[in-house]
């Protein structure tokens, strides 16, 4: 079970709670997990990645187990952790200010 | 009795404004996706509780939501706007080939008959319809493929298709707009399209006559005379009475024929609205006054237009799509403000009164008259 964390705009849209639990086979990928999340939530199609690249959107990072994990490959595996469910998926937006 | 509901996108979510036929009293609903962009939202003609918004931002791309229930509950769509083919390349700001990419809903156009089908005018610009609702997405890319396509340019704000005008009398016949290349006609239902930018002079473009490349800014038509069309480009206002193949310069007395908004009384067709904006690099009104000009004779002679609105120290901007009208029998007519403000006139146009003043800064109103 993959435990993911969605920023509060995405929550809302999608009708959830601050953590999103998923399934997903392993060996459990960015890639593996968007799609899982996709799936369940189809609203949630394009406002992570491009609807064209199937690229994260600039504006946001995926972090886990205190690591950014935005540039490693989508089909690399998570960390065990989070795979485990001992750790969260985070998905953050940008903090915009000045 | 009858009612009036207006739809209100600003950069921080959308706001329904509702009122009975006398439209003193109003109620307001919102914010409705807070923290969002709303572009545009409007209903559909076939039926007036079917609405659908464009909702974006930076962050989360784009999404369409669809409301059933005029407004009261909401459900997102389809949001996958795909260009038809290899996208090819228009004019970066330099003139140099830009590869055509995806950025935003600038207007949502529902089909005068069937609520299910809804146009969506987008950036880069391009024509999308659906015809399930807002589920799927396809684009009517004979006017992309066009070719001077890879000639349009955008303007400062983006290259955006923001204007849709369906004709009643003709459902084959649609007229857009795109800053800045210009406006388009089909008369085929979207497979074919002619620029209608003839009369047109843009002096800030290298070819100031040329057959396209021309900002654009708004388009407004009379339903009942579905020839006669009224323009404000980025500088002049325009009429044409051959549904675009000429246009003639009607800014006759105004102060300044730089403006956004544009649009016509619901039961005079000669008689037009717009709000003067300062200039291109000022775009606040002009002299710390907020006035709507109305010319009763379809252009050149206006009348300034102040009761109720604020004659000092007011520099807001009034935007492309944030002024509609509504069809009851003393017409009324409704703009917002980049300062948030939503103003109100029951007698098209003698008089005005805020129905909101502190929303945040207005992208859009449009007006559905209910029975």
């Amino acid at each position: 079970m993959i435990r993911i964390l969605l920023p509060q705009h995405l929550r809302t849209l999608a009708h959830v709670g601050v953590e999103v639990t998923l399934d997903v086979a392993e060996p459990a990928t960015q890639r593996s997990v968007l799609d899982a999340l996709e799936a369940r939530y189809p609203m949630l199609c394009g406002t992570i990645r491009d609807h064209a690249t199937q690229q994260r959107r600039p504006f946001l990072r995926f972090f886990a187990c205190e690591e950014d994990l935005s540039f490693e490959s989508q089909d690399a595996p998570l960390p065990t952790a989070v795979v485990s469910g001992a750790e969260p998926l985070i998905i953050i937006g940008a903090i915009a200010g000045g | 009795m009858s009612q009036v509901r207006v739809l209100v996108g600003t950069r921080k979510g959308a706001f329904i404004l509702t009122s009975d036929g006398k439209r003193q009293n109003w109620e307001v609903s919102g914010p409705h996706f807070a923290g969002w962009e709303i572009y545009h939202l409007k209903g559909s003609p076939a039926d007036p509780n079917r609405l659908y918004a464009s909702q974006s931002t930076s962050w989360f791309g784009q999404l369409i939501q669809r409301s059933s229930d005029g407004g009261k509950t909401w459900e997102a769509v389809g949001n996958k706007f795909a260009y038809d083919g290899v996208p090819g390349t228009h004019q970066w700001y330099d003139g140099t080939p830009h590869p055509w990419e995806f950025k935003r809903v600038w207007h949502l156009e529902p089909s005068l008959t069937d609520p299910d089908s809804v146009y969506a005018g987008i950036e880069d610009a391009a024509l999308f319809q659906s015809t399930d609702g807002g589920m799927n997405w396809q684009e009517l890319s004979g006017l992309r493929g066009h070719g001077s396509g890879p000639r349009w340019q955008p303007g400062a704000g983006g290259m955006c298709l923001h204007t849709i005008i369906l004709d009643r009398s003709n459902p084959q016949r649609i007229f857009i707009a795109i800053s800045a290349a210009g406006a388009f006609r089909t008369d085929d239902g979207g497979k074919t399209w002619l620029p209608i930018n003839r009369g047109l002079y843009s002096k800030y473009i290298p070819d100031p006559t040329a057959e396209v490349g021309h900002c654009v800014h708004h388009v407004a038509m009379h339903p009942a005379r579905p020839g006669v069309l009224f323009m404000q480009k980025h500088w002049d206002v325009m009429r044409s009475d051959n549904a675009g193949d000429s246009w003639q310069e009607v800014s006759g007395d105004l102060p300044t024929d730089f403006g956004f908004v544009i649009d016509v009384h619901a039961h005079e067709p000669e008689t037009i609205y717009v709000v003067p904006i300062k200039s291109d690099s000022e775009h606040f009104v002009p002299d710390g006054k907020l006035r709507v000009f109305r010319s009763r004779t379809g252009g050149n002679e206006w009348e300034p237009l102040t009761k109720g609105l604020p004659q000092s120290n007011c520099y807001v901007n009034v935007l492309r799509d944030a002024m509609a009208v509504d069809s009851l029998d003393q017409c009324g007519v409704y703009f917002g403000t980049s300062g948030g403000q939503v103003y109100a006139s029951a007698d098209a146009g003698d008089s005005w009164s805020p129905i909101v003043r502190d929303l945040p800064g207005v992208l859009s109103v449009e007006v559905q008259t209910l029975a």
